[in-house]
């Protein structure tokens, strides 16, 4: 059996949605040095939905082919259903992924949902801005 | 095009020592211990092989014990030479081999003091500290050139120390044999190991020069073939390999290690020549002619090989992701390199069959697979990354 499957190796050789977005309604970002894979991923969102996502990642194989695969399956959804991505969805819609390598797909969905709690919690701030008004002193 | 550029890892059996296999497989197939004439013609073969090795490194055919590999080598030269000296303390250069370095470990856990040489950002073991640290040891064991950065170490003055100290001096010279002279009487080591598989013999075959007159204890008990140093059947077609390999080797290194050196350095040029890539380790004639091994900045070795490895050219890394234990290039991080340099890292060996249109064809995709990953890259190259941790990464535990 090969290390990598098909799948994996076709998302690695030509990932989707590689790119930043420039003034992204959410960014998100994870990974560390010690482990040398990072990830970023940027998303547009529209009426609730990501209307783009784009992701940047230095890593293994596994962790280009899951960052690519992350952001075809989020791409159009609502955020509640891109939240509910999981890395078990990662891994099986690359038709799996070697036991050691499962770590790559945790990161990718932690990526998505971070870019998504970052626009959440922009967004909460926003309005919350917008709808302080002065308080009496007493 | 294939390209295999990963010598160091394995090399493909030469023709001629394919040949020279050949009738010991099923005609001249006796046991060599067997006193009638199909044991008599399997020993003389061994006997011929045990000089063809001996000679590669200007020792005496009594000198040499076979075994199945270089690691069994280190081992029986780490264990067997510690359990026959005196002294309960070990001491090992930090970039060697795993194959050196577990034993050393087995060594501590069983309760012996073991001590790490360290070596200076070209991974050269450093002597001032090494004079110090060797004080007390029963045995050293330091490597005539790493395998992942080529460079050569300062054998002869530390095989000196160790004598001084009064240890015994191991070099495992897996990686240097055949490539570079290891003259054993010039180098004044006690013992050393070759792999024949690293020299275009067979896998499953190795030997351990013992000189005259060092003590080791066997780890292997039986028969008691190999002066009760290694029992077991000697596997006769593969040492009659190993023999013609060393043979080879022997009679090709001059030559062969000023074309690998060239071709090595048309190479290097242009892998330098992309931004942000640099060389791990020394250059020139500290390090082995056929080595290259380069850090790319912003990128990952594993993602590099498979880029590669589409183009039908075959490398290695010493980033954490392509390793089992999922840890960088022990070797780099000794040498001061911080993790995402050892993520980077590629390591190109050449070898018999390298020729400069491959190594050009290697360096043109080379290019095309950096440019590819880089674009896919959240960093530049020459940005600093040592603090980078954005966490929400759990290491699955395996």
């Amino acid at each position: 059996m090969d290390f990598y499957s098909e799948k994996v190796m076709q998302h690695m050789r030509k990932p989707k949605n590689v790119g930043e977005i420039k003034n992204a309604d959410g960014v998100g970002k994870v990974g560390n040095i010690q482990c040398g894979d990072i990830m970023f991923v940027y998303i547009k969102v529209k009426n609730d939905r990501i209307a783009d996502i784009k992701f940047k990642t230095m890593g293994c194989g596994a962790a280009i082919a899951t960052s690519s695969m992350v952001t075809e399956l989020a791409k159009g959804k609502t955020l509640d259903d891109a939240l509910k991505i999981s890395k078990g969805d990662v891994a099986s819609s690359l038709g799996g992924l070697p036991a050691i390598k499962f770590h790559c797909s945790n990161l990718a969905a932690d990526a998505l949902h971070a870019a998504i709690q970052d626009y959440l919690t922009k967004k909460g701030a926003a309005s919350s801005a917008t709808k302080k008004h002065p308080k009496t002193k007493r | 095009m294939r390209v295999y550029l990963d010598h160091a890892a394995t090399t493909p059996v030469d023709p001629r020592v394919l040949a020279e296999m050949k009738p010991f497989f099923s005609q001249k197939f006796g046991n060599a211990s067997s006193l009638h004439s199909f044991g008599r013609e399997a020993k003389e073969a061994l006997e011929l092989a045990r000089e063809r090795v001996a000679k590669l490194i200007a020792a005496s055919p009594d000198e040499i014990i076979f075994t199945s590999g270089g690691t069994e080598a280190d081992n029986l030269a780490v264990l067997g030479g510690f359990d026959a000296a005196r002294g309960n303390k070990v001491v090992c250069s930090a970039i060697e081999h795993p194959a050196v370095l577990e034993p050393c470990n087995e060594l501590g856990r069983r309760g012996a003091e073991r001590t790490l040489l360290p070596v200076n950002s070209e991974g050269i073991v450093e002597l001032s500290a090494a004079r110090k640290l060797v004080s007390g040891a029963s045995l050293v064991s330091v490597m005539h050139a790493n395998n992942e950065v080529g460079s050569i170490q300062p054998v002869v003055e530390l095989a000196r120390v160790a004598r001084d100290a009064g240890a015994l001096f191991h070099c495992d010279a897996v990686q240097s044999a055949g490539k570079i002279p290891a003259d054993i009487k010039k180098l004044g080591v006690d013992l050393l190991t070759l792999s024949s598989h690293k020299i275009y013999g067979p896998k499953g075959v190795g030997a351990l020069f013992v000189r005259r007159g060092a003590k080791i204890k066997p780890i292997v008990f039986g028969g008691g073939h190999e002066r009760a140093l290694r029992s077991g059947t000697e596997n006769i077609a593969g040492i009659v390999g190993f023999g013609k390999a060393c043979e080879l080797a022997l009679r090709e290194l001059p030559r062969e290690s000023k074309r690998l050196a060239a071709l090595r350095d048309r190479l290097l040029k242009k892998l330098l020549e992309m931004e942000g890539a640099f060389l791990n380790g020394s250059k020139g004639a500290r390090r082995l002619p056929n080595n290259i091994n380069v850090s790319f900045e912003a990128i990952e070795g594993e993602g590099i090989l498979l880029g590669l490895d589409d183009f039908g050219i075959a490398v290695s890394t010493g980033s954490a992701c392509s390793s089992k234990k999922l840890q960088p290039s022990h070797v780099l991080l000794a040498m001061g390199r911080r993790p995402e340099q050892a993520h980077g890292s590629v390591r190109f060996t050449l070898g018999r069959g390298t020729t400069a249109k491959q190594v050009d064809f290697a360096a043109a995709r080379a290019v095309d697979v950096v440019e590819r990953l880089r674009a896919m890259s959240p960093f530049k190259p020459g940005q600093d990354l040592s603090a980078v941790d954005f966490g929400g990464h759990e290491e699955e535990v395996l």
